[in-house]
């Protein structure tokens, strides 16, 4: 446990002492700010129009604009993950630190999870910075507390099976671009397959459904509980570390 | 404190290490030589758990490496070839790091630090980035890095490769002052760094064990010419007997040849004499035809060969 805050604090700081951290996070609340800025506008010409219709029931600030623009996020973040994760096992391998944490009286499990909650941990900071736009809603408008809550529960849920794979993916090689290329890879995959899950006919469209991760956001961004999208990204967080705890194990035997 | 056993390394289809085996006593300075992908890398990483082996055992102060890889671990400081620096961070956060993830004691961190830093004499660079480092001073942090700790092992891989000669010889001189507490395993491929800084050397090339030794007797063992191969035509019963009555031969070989009254000979002769001269004076005395005469045993000097002109390109 402490060998891996150790590995875990280092890599933060690592994250967080080099421009990393401030560009990934940096760009994120850029495009993420020009969605909420646009959906706020819409939303807005939206409620004014009503207002002029003289309909006393103002319009749903949690399903007309926080929902599309959870989902919008959960898009983005597809897009951010790889630079979040690329470096996390490559760069160690490359610069032959590994070499230092595998001869280090660690366990692969040590060096893998605190490796994970590094990531992970610039990838919470990244998606709980947004929830400053939440809070401007919250200001001058009357949402709901809960759907929001749940729907960012949902991203970071999803983030974690994403910051795993990538990971994962980061641990195959020592290329950084590699990583990040393959990462993104990934991550498109896991998106396209739900559109794919329309036309692949009776056997494969629910499965395709079923692994699409977009798809399991469907119900947390309308505020909606479901433990079986809570299974379905822990079981691929899971999933994924495993698999990197099988590369590490696997790469000294290669030498 | 090391028992190395029947150790086989493969790389695909290549034996990287093939066979090795030999043990290291507490306090000893064993010196690993050879060329370079002859498999000192190789062997080290497996020693010290980086990598499995193939087949045969390390143990490490009774511990095996492959099922006890954290006890081995714990006891070993290891310098690899490239030295593991993270070059973002500080040397002394750095160092703290490593400390940290060794076991050493939370509140004993700093002392730690900064006695490995004066042991290295880096302490003037505890407060830079690692990155702006030169060659020399990476080299020694990587080298305190393996010293946190105190670990009864120390494994080093090329500890004076990047090094100014004046580095060179104050490393060597903590080398051997290491060895009063560790039990240290160094390779390299400069042969004088060997005959000044270790107690015992094993010689490796493509893989095998070629030699081990101390240092002066593998000297003498290169000066004297130890066996000589003779080719000679004449009545093999004849020559053998001339030969084997030539001061300072210990024993002839005979090897008959598909041409008639030709043999080559291997003599054996005492260390520190050179009987050539003698040997040839005689055949040519008795009339023989003296077809070649060289001495054998060349695969080992070849080796020290290729070793002594890597110095001199070091120099």
């Amino acid at each position: 446990m402490g060998n891996m805050f150790t590995i875990f604090k280092r890599d933060v700081r690592s994250y967080f002492s080099s421009p990393i951290a401030y560009v990934v996070i940096g760009l994120f609340l850029a495009v993420t700010g020009i969605f909420f800025y646009l959906m706020l506008t819409s939303f807005l010409q939206y409620s004014y129009a009503a207002m002029m219709q003289r309909q006393n029931v103002p319009l749903n600030v949690n399903l007309m604009m926080i929902r599309p623009f959870l989902l919008n996020t959960c898009v983005i973040i597809l897009f951010m993950i790889p630079m979040i994760t690329m470096r996390s096992f490559s760069e160690d391998k490359k610069s032959g630190t590994m070499e230092l944490l595998l001869t280090s009286p660690l366990t692969n499990w040590q060096i893998i999870l605190g490796k994970f909650f590094a990531t992970y941990f610039l990838f919470v900071v990244m998606t709980l910075v947004t929830f400053l736009f939440m809070i401007f809603l919250f200001i001058w408008g009357k949402p709901q507390l809960m759907p929001v809550l749940i729907g960012y529960l949902g991203l970071l849920l999803m983030g974690a099976a994403l910051v795993a794979l990538g990971n994962f993916i980061s641990s195959l090689t020592e290329n950084q671009i590699v990583a990040a290329v393959g990462t993104f890879a990934g991550t498109m995959f896991l998106w396209v397959i739900g559109f794919a899950a329309d036309f692949a006919g009776k056997i494969f469209g629910p499965f395709f459904g079923y692994i699409s991760i977009v798809q399991h956001f469907e119900d947390f961004s309308k505020g909606v509980f479901d433990t079986s999208h809570l299974v379905f990204y822990l079981s691929l967080t899971f999933l994924m570390l495993f698999c990197t705890y099988q590369s590490v194990e696997s790469s000294k035997w290669r030498g | 404190m090391i028992e190395v056993k029947n150790l086989v390394k493969h790389y695909g289809s290549v034996r990287a290490v093939d066979d090795i085996s030999f043990t290291v006593e507490k306090g000893e300075i064993l010196g690993f030589l050879g060329p370079n992908a002859a498999g000192k890398t190789t062997t080290m990483r497996i020693i010290t758990g980086f990598m499995p082996a193939s087949s045969g055992t390390v143990k490490v102060a009774g511990f095996d490496v492959f099922d006890q890889g954290l006890e081995v671990k714990k006891r070993i400081g290891y310098l690899p070839e490239n030295p593991p620096l993270y070059s973002d961070m500080r040397v002394v956060d750095y160092l703290r790091f490593v400390a940290a993830i060794k076991g050493v004691d939370k509140k004993t961190i700093d002392v730690e630090v900064h006695r490995v830093a004066e042991r290295m004499s880096i302490t003037d660079a505890l407060e830079k980035h690692i990155s702006k480092l030169s060659k020399g001073y990476k080299q020694r942090v990587g080298f305190a890095q393996a010293l946190l700790n105190n670990p009864p092992l120390l494994v080093l891989d090329e500890p004076t490769i990047g090094l100014d000669p004046k580095q060179i010889i104050e490393v060597r001189e903590l080398i051997k002052s290491l060895a009063h507490e560790h039990t240290v395993i160094l390779s390299t491929h400069i042969l004088p760094e060997v005959s000044m800084t270790c107690n015992r050397v094993v010689i490796i090339n493509e893989g095998k064990v070629v030699a081990m030794d101390t240092p002066d007797n593998l000297t003498a063992r290169l000066k004297g010419s130890e066996s000589i191969l003779l080719e000679i035509e004449g009545a093999i019963q004849d020559v053998q007997n001339e030969l084997e009555r030539t001061p300072n031969v210990l024993s002839v070989a005979v090897q008959p040849l598909a041409i008639p009254d030709t043999a080559q000979y291997v003599v054996e002769s005492t260390v520190g004499f050179d009987v050539r001269k003698e040997l040839a004076a005689r055949i040519v005395k008795n009339g023989w035809g003296l077809l070649e005469m060289k001495t054998s045993g060349l695969s080992l000097e070849e080796i020290f060969l290729r070793l002594t002109t890597k110095e001199e390109e070091v120099n």
